[in-house]
């Protein structure tokens, strides 16, 4: 193979203002950042709603909560991001179309549509991790909150929910570190994350494999940082006198 | 205090509670007993609804716990419930397992509910262990910890459901030391154990159930003496010499 690498092309200018290929770089991780956190926070919250609700007793309120699941899981992402952001808007009352269509700037426009897209993605998977935390513990917890007069917001508050949600740790972080890669698909509705950019900068430049080893770095240091921060929330919260966390 | 009027139980077929009368009243010890599989373990969970009842009453301290406009959670507030297999919560230290349901359901606050755990504390011997966490703590020191935890929220009653049941035999007599001093103070108790000596020595009457159907009912001395149903006298007979 011929190919002649050139590390130098992240510091030539873009012949845009005094700005180099390296600063796109730094703006498109930005943007993956905005976009994966504000998800996450998202997904998140409406993860635990959902599989608390699939633990509770009342059938109507689980039977929501995992037909929210299962549509969510069983069509691509990338469908969905289509949907949320080509379709969904034109569903919209007339004002708020026009403000979304016209009057919105259009990063923020396919912001949204990312963010409301991941978020609702992830709020499935979450729920399934919530709900199986729930579930993996044992029965005798939620008779003993019962049988002392909690009510069952107290009970999952102040019993289950702590000790669930330190089980299932390992697991959300495998989806925490989903929301940031599954964030490259912003990049096809022209939201200038990473993955945009390392793409426009291989067709400015022609320095392909450059752009997108760089770019493979920037996620891996990324990801690796993630795990490296939640392992360290998983010890922080660790049960004392327990090994491996709760049983 | 309590009062069991005819009340019958099914798991789907089978019918784990058929027509039980009981009644204990305020300051009594009531020892209930009978063959694994018996229904006394469903018996006492059905007191504070953690089982429900298909047909009968329950009165406990006047409310029918069976009836849906029970306020079953000001109820459960009221009734202590030790169990097997103790159930403290594990990521709260015992100090808050202690405090969490007075200052939760009560809305104690923490400085109250703290003296009022250290205080359940020294009572059942674990005042050094409050900031130990469940997991470091031996079987029947959980126990203990469970017992004061039921006490915190100043119960009417107390149900222990096989309190020892799950315990190494070095650490029984601890738990049932706790049990005894809390008979003696004129706690109301019903007591699920296959533990005779308490039954003997702490009881004011022992229930034996079978196919769950109380089938004797009767003062310690005259149960373990003089067992009417011959049920019962092989009950303690193959609890007494398990070798024979």
């Amino acid at each position: 193979m011929n190919y002649n690498w050139d590390w130098n092309v992240f510091f030539k200018s873009t012949g845009i203002g005094s700005e180099i290929y390296l600063d796109w770089f730094v703006s498109g991780l930005g943007w993956t950042i905005a976009v994966a956190l504000v998800a996450w926070i998202v997904a998140l919250i409406i993860g635990s709603v959902l599989g608390v609700m699939r633990t509770l007793p009342n059938k109507l309120l689980s039977g929501i909560a995992t037909a929210y699941v299962e549509l969510f899981r069983n069509v691509p992402l990338l469908v969905q991001l289509f949907i949320w952001y080509f379709m969904v808007p034109d569903y919209l009352p007339e004002s708020a179309q026009v403000w979304f269509k016209q009057e919105l700037n259009p990063a923020t426009s396919a912001y949204i549509s990312v963010v409301v897209c991941l978020a609702l993605f992830t709020a499935a998977r979450v729920c399934e991790q919530v709900r199986t935390g729930i579930q993996a513990l044992p029965k005798g917890q939620s008779a003993a909150a019962l049988a002392v007069g909690f009510t069952l917001p107290q009970m999952y508050r102040h019993v289950l929910l702590p000790q669930a949600f330190r089980i299932i740790i390992p697991p959300l972080t495998s989806e925490f570190l989903n929301i940031f890669k599954n964030s490259s698909v912003a990049s096809l509705i022209g939201l200038m994350e990473l993955l945009a950019q390392t793409k426009q900068t291989a067709e400015f430049t022609a320095n392909m494999f450059e752009a997108f080893t760089l770019a493979t770095l920037i996620y891996f240091v990324l990801n690796m940082s993630l795990m490296t921060f939640m392992s360290w929330v998983e010890k922080k919260v660790r049960i004392p006198g327990m090994m491996g966390g709760a049983k | 205090m309590i009062r069991f009027n005819n009340v019958h139980k099914w798991f789907k077929d089978l019918h784990v509670l058929n027509g039980i009368n009981l009644q204990v009243q305020q300051g009594e010890v009531v020892v209930v007993c009978g063959p694994s599989g018996s229904g006394k373990s469903t018996l006492i969970r059905t007191v504070n609804q953690l089982e429900s009842i298909n047909e009968g009453e329950i009165w406990v301290d006047g409310k029918n716990v069976a009836d849906p406009k029970t306020n079953l959670n000001a109820l459960r507030a009221e009734v202590g419930f030790v169990f097997q297999h103790f159930n403290l919560y594990p990521h709260l230290s015992v100090l808050d397992n202690i405090t969490l349901s007075p200052m939760k359901v009560k809305g104690m606050d923490r400085a109250a509910a703290d003296k009022l755990a250290v205080t359940l504390l020294e009572r059942v011997g674990l005042a050094h262990k409050k900031d130990a966490f469940p997991a470091m703590l031996s079987g029947g020191q959980q126990q203990r910890v469970a017992i004061a935890r039921g006490l915190a929220m100043e119960p009417r009653v107390m149900l222990f459901d096989e309190p020892t049941s799950a315990l190494d035999p070095e650490m029984i007599g601890e738990v049932l030391k706790v049990m005894k001093d809390l008979a003696e103070s004129g706690m109301t108790m019903m007591v699920v154990t296959h533990e005779m000596g308490f039954a003997r020595e702490v009881a004011d009457r022992v229930v034996f159930v079978d196919h769950g159907q109380i089938i004797e009912e009767a003062h310690p001395e005259h149960f373990f003496t003089n067992p009417q149903h011959d049920r019962a006298k092989q009950f303690l007979r193959q609890l007494l010499t398990p070798m024979n």
